[in-house]
């Protein structure tokens, strides 16, 4: 497809990465010469210089016969702007637009009826949403949900104590007494898709599918400790603790909003009257302290620079507060770094912007039904879970999966199959057929847009 | 340095040459060559056994580290590389003796400079003709666009592949047509097909069809080796004048034939380096016409002589129909300013480039305006967009090399003991890719009484001109093979 990018920054890098490698024709309009230049020796992309809201540019960019235009600019009324005008080129052009103002957030629908926009993304209310999952079901580092809700792929991290410490990877089904598989994991910085000889060792980072029913189960079984929260700080008032504090507040949790700003903290307090706003400064300890670190269920840190993210992480860690989540603006490249550390749960907001607008894209080409209906990456975008339908298409349907083992590249792994609405989580004979929907997991390195693409 | 993706580059480029040498290979079966049978043959074995070598030691993961350098240094390898075992059918045929007469010949056929060191070429067998005008055809767009067009996108870090079609492409500031590089390659060469194979039917009418597709091949690539000792003299005027059409239309910037069939013919005709090539062009022609035109004379032959003369230099083909050595001083001192100044940028054309002199002129202008006032802002426009300093300062540092390699070579030919204007005009044609120049290598002289010295003086002229003089350089810097 054609796909015009407008802006790019974070996520707008980020998205030319993931679509180019899905094969796109991509062009990018921004204003800095140098960072379209950097981009476009780094991806097969078409770089072009100036203001995306602009008919000329527009059209230099081809979006008279472009499929699609994702508007990504710093500026909320640009991005709009910039979509507006293209439909004035091209009406069929698909538009998706961020939009990140808070103001905004509650017009969004109308927004989108008026400009006629597919889709809206708000990579900080996204992350706010995530954040709040995290901290409504504690005990698990990350979740992603599968086949409407129905499959879990849960991240949690093995303690010295877990009863699956030191255990082979055949040796589960006796422990937990129902189906779950261990698709990846990550030790150190290295990510495996582990097989049956494989051993876990504590500290390792687990991502296990499991049927969501049985998680609670699972999850006493491995002794992970569930804490309900009740009162969590939130480091920075960025504009994700504005959207988190809103989340928790509906759910009665209490919330402490701390930044050194104390502009701020004064809008924050207003917008926010539930939540109790306090300014001081983050980099110091005791500031923290003052507001019952130590004591409180959850922490998260939320700034807008990552550093100071992971150092306030660690603290709260050495501090055992039970659950801590770290934001990160720049995870894959600072990925090894990031594993290696203990920092919890890390949300990265660009990488959910881009999931949720690659998963677009994805469904936008989908008239085959032969690309992912979902796609979520995890472990810092080192593996990537895919959820396809079986088409007619689809290779070896009816085989059990053991017999598949030689025919499936290396490093791609079906976790579970979603037959007449019931999951099964795969094993050696489990097969799968027309009209069920499989999940795929694969590491970064695979490019795999259809079911078929799994086969070597 | 990655040498592995070189490795992996230089055995693909190999399989490309060996594929692309197929056809002489046939050919010399229907001509019943055995001697040129058995060479190329014996060419194809070596291309063979060294790129699957290659191929096999460069196996594996390949590190991503792709950048400018191994993007500067696979241009410059893979070109030299292409011309070595493309001298093989030469040399191992007996047809030119001495290895590096064959080199130099083959070089200056990918090149598309068109100097040959042959006395007369109507002797050599026909398919070692046909491969020495192929090589002007493979080498006018590029092996490496070729490359690009056939090679599937890659995945992450694919943007690599531009810094390939950066050093291959001509041109102060190339960039695609398209989004992805491998379809920019495939309508570049789908235009370069279609504008030859017409060509080809043009010429067929009035000239045997084996002619008709070796001067193709030379007028496409702007190359310039001819199939008859008496160059283009010995065709019909009709040949000449189509000639002259596609040596003009072959030096156009590529990009203005794409922006024709996307129907935007107003932003071509405003194309301010079509309109200054088109009027060096015209105005040249006239001139010299007026100059060479004998008391008495046939106006069309006149104008036929100049205008085929200046679109033969100016495309930097270097066909002759009339030994121009012969003609007044200032007919041929315009020969020589377009030798310099050579085609558009985007185009199969060497020299350097009609947008090269347009921006360093602006460029001047805009310095001057700024001493005499200092502070005033003045940009540099080419086609109503300013131009970055990045492209400016990357201009002076070409012209600086181009001066600097200019010099150096002249200097190093002067050992030859030939006189001063053979020795410039040597220097000059192969610098620039055109081929004849005047005096002892005029369009009836040859190189081959050079020195062995000068003659790798003159390869080198030949690929630093071709590949727009950094890839070459790249090779020579100690920095690009640190590390790693």
């Amino acid at each position: 497809m054609k796909i015009i990018i407008a802006g790019i920054g974070k996520v707008g890098a980020s998205l030319t990465a993931e679509l180019v490698a899905d094969g796109h024709d991509i062009t990018l309009i921004d204003t800095q010469a140098d960072v379209l230049e950097r981009l476009c020796t780094q991806y097969d992309v078409l770089g072009l210089e100036g203001n995306c809201a602009t008919m000329q540019i527009l059209k230099d960019a081809g979006a008279a016969e472009a499929d699609l235009l994702i508007a990504v600019t710093d500026a909320d009324e640009i991005n709009l702007l910039c979509c507006v005008t293209a439909h004035q080129i091209n009406p069929r052009i698909h538009t998706i637009v961020r939009i990140r103002n808070s103001e905004y957030t509650t017009q969004i629908m109308e927004m989108r009826d008026v400009f006629g926009l597919s889709l809206i993304v708000n990579p900080e209310r996204s992350a706010a949403w995530e954040i709040e999952r995290l901290l409504r079901y504690p005990g698990f580092l990350t979740r992603e949900s599968f086949a409407k809700g129905q499959v879990e792929l849960v991240e949690f991290r093995l303690e010295a104590q877990s009863p699956l410490a030191g255990i082979k990877l055949k040796e589960l089904p006796s422990i937990f007494k129902t189906r779950v598989l261990i698709c990846a994991v990550l030790r150190g910085s290295g990510i495996t898709l582990p097989g049956g000889e494989f051993e876990l060792k504590a500290g390792d980072r687990i991502y296990m599918t499991a049927p969501a029913r049985e998680l609670s189960g699972i999850l006493r079984r491995l002794g992970v400790i569930t804490h309900k929260v009740k009162r969590v700080i939130l480091g920075g008032g960025s504009r994700i603790s504005f959207y988190l504090a809103q989340m928790l507040e509906r759910d009665g949790i209490q919330v402490q909003i701390i930044d050194s700003d104390r502009e701020r903290c004064e809008e924050l307090a207003r917008q926010l009257p539930q939540a109790s706003v306090s300014c001081g400064d983050i980099t110091d300890p005791s500031a923290l302290e003052r507001e019952g670190l130590s004591t409180a269920d959850a922490f998260v840190a939320l700034t807008g620079l990552d550093e100071l993210n992971i150092v306030m992480s660690l603290y709260a860690i050495s501090q055992k507060v039970p659950i801590v989540i770290t934001k990160q603006g720049h995870i894959e490249e600072l990925r090894d770094i990031i594993s290696g550390l203990s920092l919890g749960s890390v949300i990265s907001p660009k990488q959910l912007c881009s999931d949720i607008v690659v998963r677009y894209v994805r469904s936008m080409r989908d008239t085959s039904g032969e690309t992912a209906l979902t796609v979520q990456t995890v472990a810092g975008g080192q593996v990537q879970a895919c959820e396809f339908m079986i088409g007619p298409g689809a290779l070896y349907k009816d085989t059990p999966l053991i017999e598949l083992n030689s025919k499936i590249k290396p490093g791609v792994l079906i976790p579970a199959i979603f037959h007449d609405g019931t999951v099964t989580i795969a094993g050696g004979s489990s097969r799968y057929q027309e009209g069920d929907t499989v999940i795929v997991i694969f590491t970064e390195a695979k490019n795999i847009q259809r079911f078929n693409d799994i086969f070597a | 340095m990655n040498f592995k993706s070189l490795g992996h580059f230089t055995a693909l480029i190999l399989f490309i040459e060996a594929l692309l040498m197929l056809p002489a290979l046939i050919l010399s079966f229907v001509f019943g060559e055995t001697r040129a049978t058995a060479a190329y043959l014996e060419t194809l074995l070596i291309i063979l056994v060294l790129g699957g070598v290659l191929w096999l030691l460069s196996r594996g993961e390949k590190a991503d580290d792709f950048y400018e350098k191994e993007g500067l240094a696979c241009a410059g390898i893979s070109w030299i590389v292409l011309g070595l075992t493309g001298a093989l059918p030469f040399f191992l045929s007996g047809e030119i003796p001495a290895f590096i007469d064959a080199f130099f010949e083959t070089v200056s056929g990918f090149t598309t400079t068109g100097a040959s060191i042959l006395s007369e070429v109507e002797s050599l067998d026909k398919s070692l003709l046909y491969w020495r005008s192929f090589t002007h055809w493979i080498g006018g767009m590029g092996v490496l666009v070729f490359l690009l067009a056939l090679v599937p996108r890659g995945s992450r870090g694919s943007g690599f592949t531009l810094h390939i079609l950066r050093a291959e492409s001509p041109g102060p500031d190339v960039g695609k047509l398209v989004p992805q590089i491998g379809r920019t390659a495939r309508i570049l060469y789908l235009i370069y097909i279609v504008l030859t194979a017409i060509d080809v039917i043009l010429l067929a009418f009035d000239m045997p069809l084996f002619d008709a597709f070796c001067i193709a091949f030379g007028t496409a690539g702007t190359g310039g080796f001819a199939v008859t000792n008496a160059g283009l003299g010995g065709y019909s005027g009709y040949v000449q004048w189509v000639t002259t059409l596609f040596m003009f239309l072959f030096g156009v910037n590529f990009s203005c034939y794409y922006l024709l069939l996307k129907k935007r013919p107003l932003s071509v005709l405003k194309d301010e380096e079509l309109r200054f090539y088109f009027l060096t062009f015209l105005v040249s022609g006239l001139i010299i016409a007026l100059w060479i035109h004998p008391a008495g004379g046939n106006a069309e032959e006149t104008l036929r002589a100049s205008f085929f003369q200046v679109a033969s230099i100016m495309s930097t083909t270097g066909f002759a129909t009339a030994d121009f050595n012969l003609w007044p001083t200032l007919a041929k001192g315009i020969l020589v300013f377009l030798t310099i100044l050579g085609a558009s940028a985007g185009s199969t054309g060497g020299g350097m480039k009609c947008i090269r002199l347009q921006l360093l002129f602006k460029d001047l202008r805009s310095n001057l305006k700024r001493m005499i006032r200092p502070g005033r802002i003045s940009l540099v426009r080419s086609n109503g967009k300013a131009v970055s300093e990045g492209v400016l300062s990357n201009l002076r540092t070409y012209l600086a090399a181009y001066v600097l390699i200019a010099l150096v070579s002249f200097l190093l030919l002067t050992l030859d003991g030939k006189d001063l204007t053979t020795t410039i005009t040597a220097m000059l044609a192969c610098f620039n890719n055109v081929g004849p120049g005047l005096s002892e290598v005029g369009p009836t002289g040859n190189f081959g009484s050079f020195s062995i010295l000068s003659k790798l003086v003159l390869i080198f002229d030949m690929l630093a001109g071709r590949l727009e003089i950094f890839p070459i350089i790249a090779l020579l810097s100690g920095t690009t093979w640190r590390h790693k």
